[in-house]
Order: C-alpha cells, then sequence, then structure tokens
C-alpha cells in the first residue's frame, strides 16, 4: 500500500481502501478480556504481536515522528495492559477500544493537549437506553469488512483521508478542490450506506 | 430529563471518530455525546469503523527491542493503588468533557463583557479555531448570519430560537455556511452555550457580528 502524498501531486486520484488482509478469526475481545481476567502474559503477547505493527502503522500515517512512534505504541500497549479490567465484551469490541486508544494517544502527544473524550475515567455509566446492545457491537464489526467493500470511490477516499491522514472536512476539500458542502456529504452518504448495511439484513 | 432534539451532523461525528477535528470542535462534541446516548451510539459505531480500518492497514515491523522492553516494563509495574474517591462530579449544567477546562461553576466564572447583555469565557484549546463559553441575556438576538465554516453550539443552560428552530439544554447546533440564522434568546433566564469554530479567523467575525448592532462599526 503507498503512501499518502504529502506533495498533494496526485491531488485527484482516489486512492482505494485497502482490502480487509486476513481471514483472521480471532475473538480479540474474548482474548482481552480473558488476559485481563488472568493476567496471562501469553495473551499479551498475543495482542502486542498483532496491534503493536497496527498502531505504529497507524501512527506515523496521523502524523507522529519516526523517533517517538515506537515509544508511543510501548505506552499504548501498556496502557491496554493496565486497563483492559475495564475493558467489558458486552459493551466494547477489542478493535474499536484499541483503535480509539491509540488515537488519543497519537493525538495528545502531536497536540500536546489531550484530545476531548466522552467516557471519562472514574465515571463509569450504566448502559442507557438507545445504547447498543450487547453482542451487537460484534455483529456490526463483522458486517462492517464486507460494508466497506459496498462504498464507491469518492465515498471511499473521504473516509480514507479521514481515518489514515487525520485531515479535517475543509483540508479535505482544499486537497480535492471540492466545496466543503461536498465533502461533508460524502461523509454524510458513506455513514448512511454503511448503516444502512449493518442494519440490513446483508 | 429533557429531550435532546437537535444533535450532531454524521459529517461532525466521523470527523469526531477519525480524530480529525480540531480539540475545540472535538471539545463541543465530546460534551454532547456526554449527554445523547442516540449520538453516543453513533459514535460508537464510528468508532467500530476505526478498529476496521485500523485492521486494514499493512502493519510496520517494530524494533526486535520492543518485545523484551514491554515486558521488562510490565516487570516493574506496581499493582495499581487502591482507587481513591472518584473525582469530584461537575454540576448539573457543566457536561463532564467541558469539566477539565474550567475549574469552578459557571456562575463563578471570570465572564468578560462583550456588550450589554454579552459575555464570553475563553476555552484553552490548543490548535486551530477556538472554543468559547458565551452568555446572552433573555430577548438579546445576534444579527442575521451565516458561517464561513463549521460552528458548533451546544446549549448548557437557557435556551434560543432561530430559523432552524428552539434549541435548549443539551442540544447541538451543527452549522455551517448553508445555514442563515439568527438566534433569539427566548428562556427567562440567560443563555449559555459553549461555542466552536474549526478556523483561526471565524470567531473574530463571530463576536463581530454580535457586537455589531450595539457598537455600531
Amino acid at each position: 500500500m503507498e503512501k499518502a502524498n504529502e506533495s498533494g501531486d496526485s491531488v485527484n486520484r482516489v486512492v482505494p481502501l485497502p482490502s480487509s488482509r486476513t481471514c483472521d478469526d480471532t475473538d480479540w475481545s474474548q482474548l482481552l478480556a480473558r488476559m485481563a481476567e488472568t493476567g496471562d502474559r501469553a495473551l499479551f503477547v498475543q495482542i502486542f504481536r498483532h496491534y503493536g505493527p497496527l498502531l505504529k502503522s497507524y501512527m506515523l500515517r496521523l502524523g507522529v515522528l519516526d523517533s517517538v512512534v515506537e515509544e508511543l505504541v510501548q505506552e499504548s500497549m501498556l496502557t491496554i495492559w493496565r486497563k483492559a479490567k475495564t475493558f467489558n465484551p458486552e459493551r466494547a469490541e477489542a478493535g474499536a477500544w484499541i483503535y480509539t486508544l491509540a488515537r488519543n494517544k497519537a493525538i495528545d502527544w502531536m497536540r500536546k493537549q489531550k484530545y476531548p473524550t466522552y467516557s471519562l475515567e472514574g465515571h463509569e455509566e450504566e448502559p442507557q437506553e438507545g445504547e447498543t446492545e450487547p453482542g451487537e457491537l460484534h455483529l456490526i464489526r463483522h458486517k462492517m469488512k464486507t460494508a466497506l467493500n459496498e462504498l464507491p470511490p469518492e465515498q471511499a477516499q473521504v473516509i480514507y483521508m479521514s481515518y489514515y491522514e487525520g485531515r479535517a472536512h475543509s483540508e479535505i476539500a482544499a486537497k480535492l478542490g471540492i466545496p466543503l458542502g461536498s465533502v461533508k456529504a460524502r461523509i454524510r452518504l458513506a455513514s448512511a450506506k454503511l448503516r444502512n448495511f449493518w442494519e440490513g439484513e446483508q | 430529563m429533557n429531550t435532546i432534539r437537535h444533535h450532531l451532523d454524521d459529517a461532525t461525528l466521523l470527523s469526531y471518530s477519525s480524530g480529525s477535528l480540531t480539540n475545540a470542535m472535538a471539545l463541543v462534541v465530546a460534551c454532547h455525546l456526554s449527554v445523547c446516548a442516540d449520538c453516543r451510539r453513533k459514535a460508537g459505531e464510528m468508532e467500530l469503523l476505526g478498529g476496521e480500518m485500523l485492521e486494514r492497514l499493512q502493519p510496520a515491523d517494530l524494533s526486535d527491542s520492543a518485545l523484551q522492553n514491554l515486558l521488562d516494563a510490565l516487570d516493574e509495574e506496581q499493582p495499581p493503588e487502591p482507587t481513591t474517591d472518584a473525582p469530584a462530579l461537575p454540576p448539573a449544567d457543566v457536561p463532564a468533557p467541558l469539566w477539565a477546562y474550567i475549574d469552578k461553576p459557571l456562575d463563578e466564572l471570570a465572564w468578560k463583557s462583550l456588550a450589554p447583555g454579552f459575555a464570553y469565557v475563553d476555552l484553552p484549546c490548543q490548535g486551530t479555531g477556538a472554543s468559547k463559553l458565551l452568555r446572552i441575556a433573555p430577548g438579546k438576538s445576534v444579527l442575521p448570519h451565516t458561517h464561513t465554516g463549521n460552528e458548533l453550539t451546544m446549549i448548557l443552560r437557557g435556551s434560543y430560537v432561530d430559523d432552524v428552530g428552539r434549541f435548549a439544554k443539551g442540544d447541538i447546533a451543527d452549522l455551517d455556511d448553508a445555514i442563515e440564522h439568527q438566534p433569539l434568546v427566548d428562556s427567562p433566564e440567560s443563555c449559555i452555550c459553549l461555542v466552536a469554530t474549526d478556523g483561526p479567523l471565524r470567531f473574530t467575525s463571530l463576536l463581530g457580528r454580535i457586537v455589531q448592532p450595539l457598537t455600531g462599526f
């Protein structure tokens, strides 16, 4: 896969989303919960071997410097170890949980200020009406693999630029040479399409 | 508990989840998410999307010593100290994420007067854009205006009406240049909102719009 072009000379070339790499069936959520319960380091090593290199790849893309990226990956892994006890596989999914944690770690470092988050430590909330049902998360996560492949290229492109390059709407608009409103419209269409996919029977 | 009628735009939620919002805008999003289960559910789905995107990346090799360093670090881990009391809960009209930015209840903040009936407090957000608390007296209105970029407003106390509808506690106005509005505070108490813009100059123009009818420039 190509690194995102920083100089902007491939402005309108649509970079396709990478396809799912593996047919890995590991249930990372159960594994993470088991690690928290037993303190088994072998499980931690398994998580490290899978997620460590992905986190490094992700953080480099967001703009973390080469010289500090391994340190941030290490900090993320330690945070995973320490906070695993707060991970509830009924209410969270390991990939999303680890993604969010790494996102915050990278942004906190790049901006020298904590990225504002909505679930604060020490304020564990009870599930409320309207929130995702236990188990439903994992079903959505599973459907996501297929759903992403169904996005038209121009919608996949804005998802790509948001998640892999951390670009704001205005930056995407400038880089693609389209109005801000069109960027938002594409993201809305992509969100609606994905939601439709996992709420439907596909 | 009041019902939230105005929610975050999907495009804003996705930007938040992908970490591409400025801290100023992300603060308003996090505050709304802390009180809105509907939007929280959508944010959760977009974090699942983040997890899938992470999974699709080409892994980058870590140095040979990375695992050993990590295991050494685990050896030095102290068992977590017995948890002290949970941090003090914020007042009911301060969403938890905002509590990290202000150290006092809303009424005790150092409000700066902008014009009669209008006051604000700056919040220390890094990066481009800005976020502020705005306090507008009952019956006061802002000039009709559009926006030059994205602007997020969350109502913390009181309410206002504009061309879009009525906005009360917990509601979010997620506006861009496609919308023209003229908010009028219709609550008996002052309306306090948390506002963020995503460009450095935009707030100046917002404050300018507010004081324009009063100062005449």
